[in-house]
């Protein structure tokens, strides 16, 4: 009996892990980490992936094999995979990402250097997607809420399937074509004015918009039955306030969850859009570095788009724990 | 089995689909076979030139005719596209299958990768993969193939897991039948279906990525052809022949919407019959424009008493049904005095609920409202909404709805939610309004209301979430509380507190209330008038202490109907015969009358008014031939019709 009660005594306090965000946090981070050291694994793996020896690749077969001996040695591959994975990985974190083949300057340099237009074109064509989305979704679903607009409800959900499916390149030459080419408005290359993020921008936010705008509606269209929007009615509350102030947020939850997921995909669209429109961001860069062999290139951009789609769905995890009250206790 | 894909066609859109991948079948097939010379064919005379009647599309660099090209690279581009979709149905089904035949531990490890593989994009997984096939046709079939494997091996992994549950797989299992063997006979045959309609999706998906990595230069190389390498060349020339590139893109895009919504609509067949799913989505919205009948339903009492705080004359709500327009409200007639508590009670469907929307003006879209009066201490509710009338409702007019769980803003703190009554109506600062909202709090009996109003809903409980409400209304200086069954999703210990709460309230400020409640004894014990609703009309009005005295036959089956203290409860509950009237199918007689003991062929013919028929008490009204006569002795086999509301 005596022998139990120090251990009753000394029992730290268990709170603090006990806590719903301290365990969201864990977990989240947890799920991070796992997913970063996956991605890094695959980013090194996929230089040993391919057939045959890349510096003969990247150098031709006409190059003198004491030259390709020499790069191989100077790239380190002429060591034990494990020192090479050890190596990549100390390179990565002093934010050293190797040595281009093809121009022999530093890759974290081409990266510096090309990233934030990448970024630019992400982050607008996301901030457009959502501008245009969810006004549009929540007009939208006021207008179509049960018993209204079957025919606006058709049109909608018919012309948004369509637009959603168009892939981000085609609308983009299609946008080359009326608005650079006949009507002769816009810019149709480079990111030297703002005028030249228009066309860009909107390529790559139409796709996205149309997918959003169709979820907002749904959304809205079951929040506006539910009984706390009545209760907001009882309030007798103006109607711009219902609706913003109580359906939407409630709309956007889901909204967002897939919002994510977009937000990721537009990461990966950069690359097709910067070369319809020779934007000099990453997606431009990764393409012809792809073409020339150009590897530690190719890789370094590869773990960079990879990183940026992480971050892109840790921050919507977290917006939705803060947003949605109720996720931290839901979750599992 | 049949019948279902046939349906697919039979819709306008599966209709389309269906017509356009048959028809870009037949393209890819045919089109190399005729044109496949002349897309070769080079005409030095007319190198780039543009759309004409000899070369439609234009010609490019080396004068070929760009239609052709584009009708014989369909062979290419849907191949391609089919041969990556094969690769990633079947890693996909790997992937998914794995953690189902590896059993527990390996299984998780899969799943996890899976997991982690989907949450990246399916270019940058291509991207990934073409570089490690290297630049070319084959490489990006690869690319592609696997790029959309991990969101297939989900897929598969979630619908392998549903059938897993099943009792079927579970009996595979105890007869020693091995995994794999179980998988492919038990489990694949189960979700056949969805894989194959994602499948077509993922196609039209294919497609439309294999152009973009082709018009990145990293897919099918010169000379070969698909529509995204005639993109990527188009795009070069696109100030001397837009076309050159708009051709191509509307085929890429052609195909791949064809592919994508025939795999929708077969999703959309499959899933849900289309002449219900049509039915249920049909609009609930309000529909001829007959004006309010007159009933004849109680006499205009003339002289209004000055504190009568509700006045409904002839309240009639209509709502279109399946087959017209149905009326489930038919003419409901009755004042509420200052600091009256009059309680509606019936069963569901006679309207009571309807009624409580319709004088509140909450019934917003599901129906309309006519009525020769409704007025809420002298101002017309039928007139059209203003921001005074919206101040004045918000501030005078209290509503409590059935259930606590779902009436509150799950994503806004409790507080926030009452305050806004007094910010939006009163013209209270946050600070003020908060302040109210506390004080309100503490008089609906909620402790520690100071810390309570920064939760959330789910943070209450559902005692206290309608106690909240509760002080919802009181925010404003109310007159008129009107509850809709506000004890009915209460636990039977919750139940007691809320209707002291709302008796100690109507006591204490002379505030109105209507109840609204399937349980007589409820309204009984809380009210001081009773009215009696049967399929949309007042039957019986009575003081409440007449309950035991009632005069309808209906009231006097619910009555009936509650057991008490003294009920043998080794004999069935007694319960009313027959079933409450179809709304869409009233009777024009007493609707009553086909479940009534004392009907007769008046009661078939003719509808009874709402009048008071005793000299004594002309407080008591009822609508009954037979008001007040003695019952036929029940008979033995009474029906197991229930008197409860289904919430």
């Amino acid at each position: 009996m005596t022998a139990d009660m120090p251990a009753t005594l000394t029992v730290p306090s268990p709170r603090f892990w006990a806590r719903p965000w301290v365990r969201f946090g864990v977990r989240r981070l947890r799920r991070l980490l796992v997913s970063l050291w996956v991605l890094v694994t695959a980013s090194f793996a996929m230089i040993h992936l391919i057939p045959g020896d890349p510096v003969r690749g990247a150098l031709g077969p006409t190059a003198p094999a004491d030259l390709v001996e020499a790069r191989r040695h100077a790239l380190g591959l002429d060591d034990p995979l494990l020192t090479q994975y050890l190596h990549y990985l100390k390179g990565l974190l002093t934010g050293d990402l190797g040595t281009s083949l093809a121009s022999r300057l530093p890759v974290s340099g081409v990266v510096a250097q090309r990233l934030p237009a990448t970024l630019a074109l992400a982050v607008l064509a996301f901030l457009a997607a959502v501008v245009l989305a969810i006004p549009l979704g929540v007009v939208m679903g006021v207008l179509t809420r049960r018993g209204h607009g079957r025919r606006t409800e058709l049109a909608f959900t018919t012309t948004g399937i369509i637009m959603a499916t168009i892939p981000d390149f085609l609308i983009g030459v299609v946008l080359v074509y009326v608005f650079g080419i006949q009507l002769g408005w816009l810019p149709v290359a480079g990111d030297d004015t703002a005028a030249a993020y228009v066309l860009p921008v909107f390529s790559l936010a139409i796709g996205p918009a149309a997918i959003l705008a169709r979820i907002v509606r749904v959304e809205m269209v079951g929040v506006l039955e539910a009984d706390f929007v009545r209760t907001a009615r009882a309030k007798r509350l103006p109607a711009r306030t219902v609706y913003a102030g109580h359906a939407l947020p409630n709309a956007v939850t889901a909204a967002l969850t897939l919002g994510g997921l977009l937000l990721s995909a537009l990461v990966a669209g950069t690359v097709l859009v910067e070369n319809v429109f020779a934007w000099p961001g990453l997606g431009s860069t990764i393409v012809r570095s792809i073409l020339t062999k150009d590897y530690p290139v190719v890789q370094a951009i590869v773990l960079v788009y990879g990183v940026g789609v992480l971050i892109t769905n840790l921050v919507v995890d977290v917006a939705l724990a803060l947003l949605d009250p109720r996720s931290k206790i839901r979750e599992d | 089995m049949k019948g279902r894909w046939t349906r697919i066609v039979r819709t306008p859109l599966g209709l389309t689909a269906t017509v356009l991948v048959v028809a870009i079948a037949a393209l890819a097939v045919l089109g190399p076979v005729l044109w496949g010379s002349g897309a070769d064919a080079v005409d030095t005379d007319a190198i780039l030139s543009q759309p004409s009647a000899e070369h439609w599309a234009g010609t490019d660099n080396l004068g070929r005719d760009i239609l052709l090209r584009v009708l014989v690279a369909s062979r290419l581009s849907i191949t391609l596209a089919l041969l990556a979709i094969v690769i990633t149905v079947v890693a996909g089904l790997l992937l998914g299958s794995a953690p189902f035949v590896l059993g527990r531990r390996p299984g998780r490890l899969v799943a996890a990768v899976v997991n982690i593989a989907v949450a990246f994009p399916g270019l940058l997984l291509a991207l990934f993969f073409a570089v490690v096939f290297g630049v070319g046709a084959t490489g990006a079939v690869l690319a592609i193939g696997l790029a959309g494997a991990p969101a297939f091996g989900r897929l598969t992994q979630t619908l392998v897991a549903g059938v897993a549950e099943r009792d079927y797989v579970a009996a595979a299992r105890t007869m020693g039948i091995g995994r794999f063997r179980i998988l492919v006979r038990h489990v694949l045959p189960n979700i056949a279906e969805p894989l194959v309609v994602n499948a077509t999706v993922g196609a039209g998906t294919a497609l439309l990525s294999f152009a973009g990595l082709s018009f990145l230069g990293l897919g099918v190389q010169s000379p070969s052809y698909d529509w995204g390498r005639l993109l990527y060349d188009g795009i070069g020339t696109i100030y001397v022949n837009a076309a050159a590139a708009l051709v191509p893109g509307a085929a890429v895009l052609l195909a791949g919407l064809a592919f994508n919504l025939f795999g929708e609509s077969v999703a959309k067949g499959l899933g849900i019959p289309v002449g219900i799913g049509l039915r249920a989505a049909s609009p609930a919205r309000a529909g001829s424009a007959s004006g309010p009948e007159r009933t004849g339903q109680g006499e205009d009492p003339g002289d209004r008493p000055s504190d009568v705080v509700l006045d409904v004359r002839d309240l009639e709500v209509t709502v279109s049904g399946p087959s017209g327009p149905v009326r489930p409200v038919r003419g409901v007639s009755f004042d509420v005095r200052r600091g009256e508590a009059v309680g509606i009670v019936g069963e569901s469907g006679s309207g009571k609920s309807m009624t409580a929307l319709a004088i509140t003006r909450l019934l917003a879209d599901q129906g309309r409202v006519d009525a020769s009066r409704l007025d809420l201490l002298g101002n017309d509710l039928l007139a059209p909404d203003t921001p005074a009338r919206r101040r004045m409702l918000g501030t005078t007019l209290a509503m409590v709805f059935q259930d606590p769980m779902t009436a509150f803003n799950p994503t806004r703190r409790i507080g926030a939610q009452l305050a806004e009554v007094a910010t939006h109506h009163q013209g209270m600062s946050r600070r003020d309004a908060m302040a109210r909202v506390v004080d309100r709090l503490t008089a609906v009996r909620i402790p520690d209301a100071d810390t309570r109003v920064r939760q959330y809903p789910h943070e209450f409980s559902g005692g206290m979430r309608q106690r909240a409400m509760i002080g919802m209304g009181l925010m404003g200086t109310p007159a008129l509380i009107v509850a809709d069954e506000p004890t009915t999703a209460l636990d039977v210990t919750v139940q007691q507190q809320v209707l002291d709460l709302l008796t100690a309230i109507r006591e204490a400020d002379d505030v109105a209330l209507i109840l609204i409640s399937h349980d007589v004894t409820v309204v009984g014990e809380v009210c001081d008038r009773i009215l009696v609703m049967y399929a949309g009309r007042i039957v019986e009005d009575m003081p409440a202490a007449d309950l035991a005295a009632a005069r309808h036959p209906y009231t006097r089956a619910l009555v009936d109907a509650v057991p008490d203290m003294n009920t043998d409860l080794d004999e069935l509950l007694a319960t009313i015969p027959g079933r409450p009237v179809d709304p869409a199918d009233v009777p024009s007689g007493c609707a009553y009358a086909d479940r009534c003991p004392l009907a007769d062929a008046r009661c078939q013919a003719e509808d009874p008014p709402l009048a008071a028929d005793q000299a004594d008490s002309p407080r008591h009204r009822v609508a009954c031939w037979h008001a007040g006569e003695a019952l036929p002795a029940q008979p033995d086999d009474q029906s197991i019709d229930e008197l409860v509301e289904s919430p």
